[in-house]
């Protein structure tokens, strides 16, 4: 097949699609109603391709591809929901559950974490791995907002947000492995930094790691859609 | 520099030498280094100037057996000596030409009648630092025949006809890579060399770099001009200072010869290469990894595809090779892929190097045919398991790699049979373990390892090694149970299919394979709380572990 034809028929889950040749799979699944679970994906940002959530088989490989950056070839058949994925989908969710403390009770985002609801869409119920317990700070320095390092899972949403939207690059990472942790400058205080105050890595944090001070109880969903917003103003300007 | 400038190089080498009646070389590498061979060297020096013999005493790279050191060898007889001390600079002066030191010699025939040299076919004969005493041992001569008189697709197919694979590990084609990065488009393109060795007791790259330096720079100048390239990058692990020095006189002398720069040989060729030190991170051996260091970001794996050889360094076209690879484009080139091709076994093409460690008589560093049984390097080679032990397994691949069991000795070393036996040819560490050594306690020590390694992205890595090495702490002390087997098991799994890059995917090799053939160790540790071993200290648990109930 020529590989410069624009567009691509593929299949994805038994349903036959058709796909521009830039496509990754994880577009083409979402335009076509099939859900692929993902995390440190967000519509607007660039694409890492960490969390694994969004792993796919692929007929006739045995690697498993992240659907966010994997692009379409003509004539793939995609499976997205096989049992093995799930399997995988619920493990690396348990670790996530497991590393670090995550309480939804006592969290601000409880009712509106991405990481509760893809839990429980993934119908995990219990984690049998044993619990980190790690000791890790809160950053409440800053004057609007706060940092828990118990709540985040590194999807580095506000390092990529920071540096590619708001062009701050206040966010990165530190450390290594289990020990990473994002920081803000060379691991100043938040409050100290050279933070514009945007918010903008609040809005995009998918769990209760990154939230507003002036909400209170567990009122506090987050509205990352305003991402594709401004993107478009962007481009028209 | 053309060939006949490079012939008259090599003949002033050899009339120089020709003076002397004798040659005392020296083996400067770290292990003989660290046992006094400076102070040896000087002393032989001093002995010599005190006799009236002609004797010509020159620092050379690693000699191969390290656990023999510090060694020396003296031309022409080609006298072995180990265990030299500079106490012994006198005798040795004194008997030149007159028969070998009896005491001293050294008698490893059978360590190496089995050996083939290709790679290592200039160590322990020249001076690392002259790039003359490379040139007389028809150094760059592949260089410039290749410029001179092929075309850059010539070359590509002369290594595609050789069938060597990819020494860092992974085994892919090298001629394949060769020819994808000289098919991808785009004017700029750069050429890498891997030289961030991390697997734990491997040492091969290191010995190549810093006892044969131009070898590699030679292979990476050959491969330039094969995919069009003008620019390459040497990345050597900052751990490794000497063989950052040894490259950086290296580049300068052949930059200064006119081996490297604009219009190379009066050909349109141009290229020049930079060194790029590592700071300490295991992770960037991994290719996407190691080119983000390269680009001064935090040394992090991509998703692959796109590959690097269609968008690397930059985004531009890169082909990367390991440090081994490299270094045996210069005698392929010499001697026609034909020649490599007939040696190993059916796809495993050439000889390898190995970094031969652990419970073994001689440690060292080996270059051996591929398809060669593991016994013949164990036994023979070797010289077999010292101290009346039991050979229990052999560790290839690092933490990547995995445990080969006592009783497949009869397994032919290549790419497919060690992955088909759960382990990995990896990069060349190979590591022999007796009867005194856990392996649960192994296995625990890799995963603590690729844990501390891991660079954090991805999830399964991340928090999945740190999962496992938990769990395999709590069979070691005695406090694991038979559900946290099965629990570590599907982890294994789960890490394996779903991280991000080579370092995770391979993470619970070890694991696995020992968990394949030495499951009743496990048991052993968890049922009945002992170490069979007797390595691991049990500590029976005074009562239950309190229960942590967290909601989530």
């Amino acid at each position: 097949m020529n590989d410069a034809v624009e567009v691509k028929t593929l299949i994805i889950d038994g349903q036959e699609v058709s796909a521009l040749r830039s496509q990754t799979i994880l577009e083409v699944a979402r335009e076509n109603g099939i859900d692929i679970p993902t995390l440190c994906h967000l519509d607007g940002l660039s694409d890492v391709g960490a969390c694994r959530m969004c792993l796919v088989e692929i007929k006739g490989s045995n690697k498993l591809l992240p659907a966010c950056v994997a692009t379409v070839f003509e004539g793939m058949e995609v499976s997205t929901r096989t049992e093995r994925l799930q399997k995988y989908r619920r493990n690396i969710l348990e670790m996530l559950f497991a590393e670090r403390n995550h309480i939804c009770s006592v969290c601000v985002s409880n009712g509106h974490c991405e990481l509760q609801s893809l839990a429980q869409d993934q119908g995990l119920t219990h984690v049998r791995l044993p619990y980190r317990n790690p000791d890790l700070p809160v950053d409440a320095s800053h004057e609007r907002f706060t940092l828990d390092q118990n709540r985040c899972i590194l999807c580095t949403r506000c390092v990529r947000v920071c540096a590619e939207v708001e062009g701050a690059h206040v966010w990165d990472v530190m450390g290594r492995g289990i020990n990473s942790m994002v920081i803000t400058d060379l691991h100043e205080k938040w409050g100290s930094s050279t933070c514009t105050r945007c918010g903008k890595c609040v809005q995009v944090c998918p769990t209760g790691a990154l939230f507003d001070k002036s909400k209170i109880g567990s009122d506090h969903p987050k509205y990352p859609d305003f991402l594709l917003n401004l993107n478009l103003m962007r481009e028209a300007q | 520099m053309n060939l006949e400038e490079l012939e008259q190089i090599a003949k002033n080498v050899h009339q120089e030498t020709a003076k002397y009646d004798h040659e005392v070389n020296v083996c400067m590498d770290l292990a003989c280094a660290s046992q006094g061979a400076d102070k040896l060297r000087a002393t032989i020096v001093e002995a010599a100037k005190g006799s009236d013999k002609k004797v010509l005493v020159r620092r050379t790279g690693c000699m191969g057996p390290c656990s023999s050191g510090p060694l020396v060898r003296v031309d022409p007889e080609d006298t072995l000596y180990h265990h030299v001390q500079f106490t012994h600079a006198e005798a040795i002066v004194a008997k030149l030409g007159d028969g070998p030191v009896p005491e001293l010699q050294c008698d490893l025939n059978e360590h190496f009648d089995k050996q083939v040299r290709v790679v290592l076919e200039n160590a322990g004969h020249i001076d690392p630092e002259k790039i003359d005493d490379y040139i007389a041992r028809d150094g760059y001569k592949a260089l410039l025949t290749a410029l001179l008189e092929m075309t850059p697709n010539g070359v590509v197919h002369r290594i595609t006809e050789s069938g060597l694979r990819g020494r860092g590990g992974g085994g892919y084609p090298t001629g394949l890579k060769w020819s994808t990065v000289a098919k991808a488009s785009g004017d700029v393109k750069y050429v890498v060399c891997n030289g961030d060795e991390g697997d734990p007791g491997a040492f091969m790259d290191r010995s190549v770099m810093e006892g044969d330096p131009h070898r590699v720079i030679e292979g990476m100048a050959i491969a330039a001009y094969g995919v069009g390239a003008s620019k390459g990058f040497i990345y050597v692990r900052a751990e490794y200072p000497v063989a950052v020095a040894r490259l950086t006189t290296a580049l300068r002398e052949a930059r200064r010869r006119g081996l490297l720069g604009n219009g190379i040989s009066g050909t349109a060729f141009n290229f020049d290469i930079e060194i790029r030190l590592g700071a300490g991170a295991f992770v960037c051996g991994e290719e996407t990894a190691l080119l983000a260091s390269i680009e001064g970001r935090r040394g992090t794996p991509k998703p692959r595809p796109p590959y690097p050889a269609v968008s690397g360094l930059w985004g531009k076209p890169t082909l990367i090779n390991n440090v081994e690879t490299y270094a045996n484009i210069a005698p392929i080139m010499r001697n026609g892929g034909k020649w490599f091709f007939n040696m190993g076994s059916e796809h495993s093409k050439g000889t390898k190097v190995f970094a031969l460690t652990g419970r073994i008589t001689h440690t060292g560093l080996i270059e051996v045919p591929l398809g060669i049984k593991l016994r013949e390097i164990i036994e023979d080679i070797g010289g077999g398991v010292p101290g009346g032990h039991k050979l229990k397994a052999v560790q290839t691949g690092g933490p990547s790699g995995g445990c080969i069991p006592a009783d497949m000795l009869h397994l032919g070393v290549s790419y497919d049979a060690l992955m088909a036996a759960g382990s990995i040819m990896g990069s060349g560490g190979m590591i022999v373990m007796d009867d005194t050594s856990c392996m649960v306690n192994v296995a625990r020590f890799f995963i603590e390892f690729c844990m501390t390694e891991s660079c954090g992205k991805c999830i399964p890595c991340r928090a999945g090694t740190a999962q496992m090495f938990t769990l395999l702490s709590r069979i070691c002390r005695g406090t694991g149970t038979m559900e946290e087997l099965e629990l570590l098991e599907e982890l294994c799994d789960t890490v394996k299919s779903a991280s991000l890059c080579g370092l995770g995917q391979t993470a619970p090799n070890p694991v696995l394979s020992t968990l394949k053939y030495f499951r009743s160790e496990y048991i052993e540790h968890i049922v009945h709380k002992r170490c069979p071993a007797g390595v691991c200290s049990m500590q029976i648990p005074v009562a239950a572990e309190p229960v942590v109930e967290v909601l989530a």
